[in-house]
């Protein structure tokens, strides 16, 4: 399988070292791994990170008005403690270390050891647990919803809160409110291709689709029969805007007493008439023309139930390699999201107001 | 290339240089079944665990000549800090945790006798379900890991000496593994699947097969 790339072992660090020299504000450091950006003095550091193969996410969001800062992976595969930890160390912390997780095992563990590891530091650090994916129904008997492309809405919105000046207790509580107001799904027409792998996650017939899929290439919680985008795409908006109020148990980092506190926590209901923020995302392999071929159907869905779209985001921001396929993230928005929302942002991948 | 552990074979206890020998040559195993555990976490995982294993052991042993002479408690440690800085992923911190918590029992040791041996897996596997929270029977490394100690303790307890018992733990791993096969994941990637997971060996039950393996063949083929 062709692929652009050398070595299999040299895909993620020849892609950061081209990000960073097409972005000289982007600073990298390669024992451990993380890049980041130093105009962040005086207030709270946020660092995202994550297996890479989700490009932009998460190094094209750091910037003025995002993430302070990144820690990729090898591909699909979660950054390690100690990588985090010596970033937290490296950036202006000061205000303290907010990191977001998307909720995956090994990006929970990881960080898990990560912010243990900073509090010993005797830096101010905390985390937050994203898991937007409704696909995943229960956490009972699964490892929880995943964390999916509500990230960059939640690194956005928080980010404009930071760069305000909130601080990191007022941050974190932000990125919980938001992602409980947050709802992904995915479905792909092809898998990607994992360069360590070379050859297709699943294949799939002309006519079928994987319903329900992760950002990792792998298969969805089940296989359909594809019709056209207008029925896959309000097969997806049926599943997204059914979803029921989800509760599962999250740990948040208990800053005084230096543990871990158990809190259940509820994902919030829609109603008729909220403002949202409607995020339709390419995987990778998908053409813009038919992610806005897609977002059209999106749009006049929601207002005919009643929804007013108030932000769009159209693109390919969180993906899997070269998947086919999208996803579509719906949040809940108050004055303040919006707000957030419409601060400048001036990231490689994410640039407005600036 | 396997090395071989060279020296007079005491089947009462395993040594120092017998550890370091499996720890050294589970690079080389690794690296031989990326592709296999790279495929297997293909079907119900995302497709690396075979890199990262080869990555985390490739780091194992070029830290271990440097600590060799050291007990067994930093030679465990060591490999544990290794393999969570470099593997990533669930396995990184899992397999990280398992060692760094063997070297809890074996601090100041030289060699260690087969209740020992057993003890200190038994305190890394404990490690591992504190983390990552795995009960039986949700297809996971634990899987294979309760049938090896199991095995190693009916072993011990019958007198076996540490060959004997070692094969025994070989052939509870295979046994492990297969186990795994009809279980419907309910940690890790895996568990997205749901009903699609079953029919699969688990990709880190296997790892686990393998480390038993290399280990079980440094002390009987010498």
């Amino acid at each position: 399988m062709k692929k652009l790339i050398n070595t299999v072992e040299n895909v993620v660090t020849e892609q950061v070292e081209g990000l960073v020299l097409a972005n000289p504000a982007l600073k990298l450091v390669t024992d451990p791994y993380f890049i980041y950006h130093e105009k962040s003095q005086g207030k709270v550091s946020l660092v995202s990170g994550g297996g890479s193969g989700h490009e932009p996410l998460h190094a094209g969001f750091i910037g003025k008005g995002m993430l302070t800062a990144a820690c990729p992976g090898a591909v699909f595969t979660s950054p390690t403690p100690d990588q985090m930890m010596e970033c937290g160390k490296a950036i202006p912390n000061e205000e303290g270390v907010l990191y977001f997780v998307k909720n995956y095992t090994g990006d929970i563990l990881n960080f898990e050891m990560a912010v243990e590891m900073l509090h010993m530091e005797g830096i101010k650090v905390g985390s937050v647990v994203i898991d937007d994916d409704v696909a995943v129904k229960d956490s009972l008997y699964t490892a929880g919803r995943r964390g999916v492309a509500a990230t960059v809405l939640i690194e956005k919105i928080v980010g404009a809160a930071a760069e305000a000046g909130k601080d990191i207790s007022y941050c974190e509580a932000l990125a919980t409110r938001l992602n409980n107001r947050a709802r992904s799904f995915g479905v792909a027409l092809s898998a990607c291709i994992v360069p360590a792998n070379g050859k297709p996650s699943f294949i799939l017939a002309d006519d079928e689709i994987e319903f329900g899929v992760g950002i990792h290439g792998e298969p969805g919680i089940e296989r359909r029969t594809f019709k056209d985008v207008d029925t896959t795409t309000t097969e997806m908006l049926e599943e997204l805007l059914a979803s029921d109020t989800y509760s599962r148990t999250l740990k948040t980092w208990d800053r005084e007493n230096g543990d871990w506190i158990e809190t259940v926590q509820s994902t919030e209901a829609y109603e008729k008439g909220d403002d949202l923020i409607v995020l339709v995302n390419g995987l990778g392999g998908t053409p813009e023309s038919e992610l806005f071929g897609a977002y059209r159907k999106v749009h006049k869905e929601l207002e005919a139930a009643g929804y007013t779209v108030a932000r769009t985001l159209v693109g390919n921001y969180c993906t899997s390699l070269n998947m086919e396929g999208f996803s579509i993230t719906l949040m809940k928005a108050d004055a303040e999201t919006l707000e957030l929302w419409d601060a400048p942002v001036d990231a490689p991948s994410l640039r407005w107001g600036c | 290339m396997l090395l071989h552990y060279v020296g007079v074979v005491n089947m009462s206890e395993i040594t120092k240089a017998q550890i370091v020998t499996w720890l050294t040559n589970c690079s080389g195993i690794y690296s031989e079944n990326r592709d296999m555990l790279t495929e297997l976490d293909a079907a119900i995982g995302d497709a690396d665990h075979g890199l990262n294993m080869e990555r985390g052991f490739g780091e194992v042993a070029a830290k271990l000549p440097a600590v060799a002479d050291k007990d067994l408690a930093t030679i465990f440690k060591t490999t544990g800090m290794s393999l969570l800085s470099k593997v990533g992923g669930a396995s990184g911190p899992l397999y990280g945790t398992f060692f760094i918590r063997a070297a809890t029992k074996s601090a100041g040791k030289e060699s260690l006798t087969l209740a020992e041996f057993i003890e200190a897996l038994q305190a890394g596997v404990d490690g591992v379900v504190g983390r990552g929270k795995a009960n039986p029977g949700d297809k996971t490394m634990c899987d294979a890991w309760w049938e090896i100690i199991t095995a190693g303790k009916t072993a011990s307890e019958t007198g076996a000496n540490v060959g004997g018992a070692l094969t025994s733990m070989a052939d509870a791993a295979v046994k492990g593994v297969e186990k795994t096969i009809p279980m419907q994941a309910k940690k890790g990637r895996a568990s997205y699947l749901g009903e699609r997971s079953i029919g699969h060996p688990d990709p880190g039950a296997t790892s686990t097969k393998l480390m038993i393996e290399t280990l079980n063949k440094v002390v009987n083929e010498a």
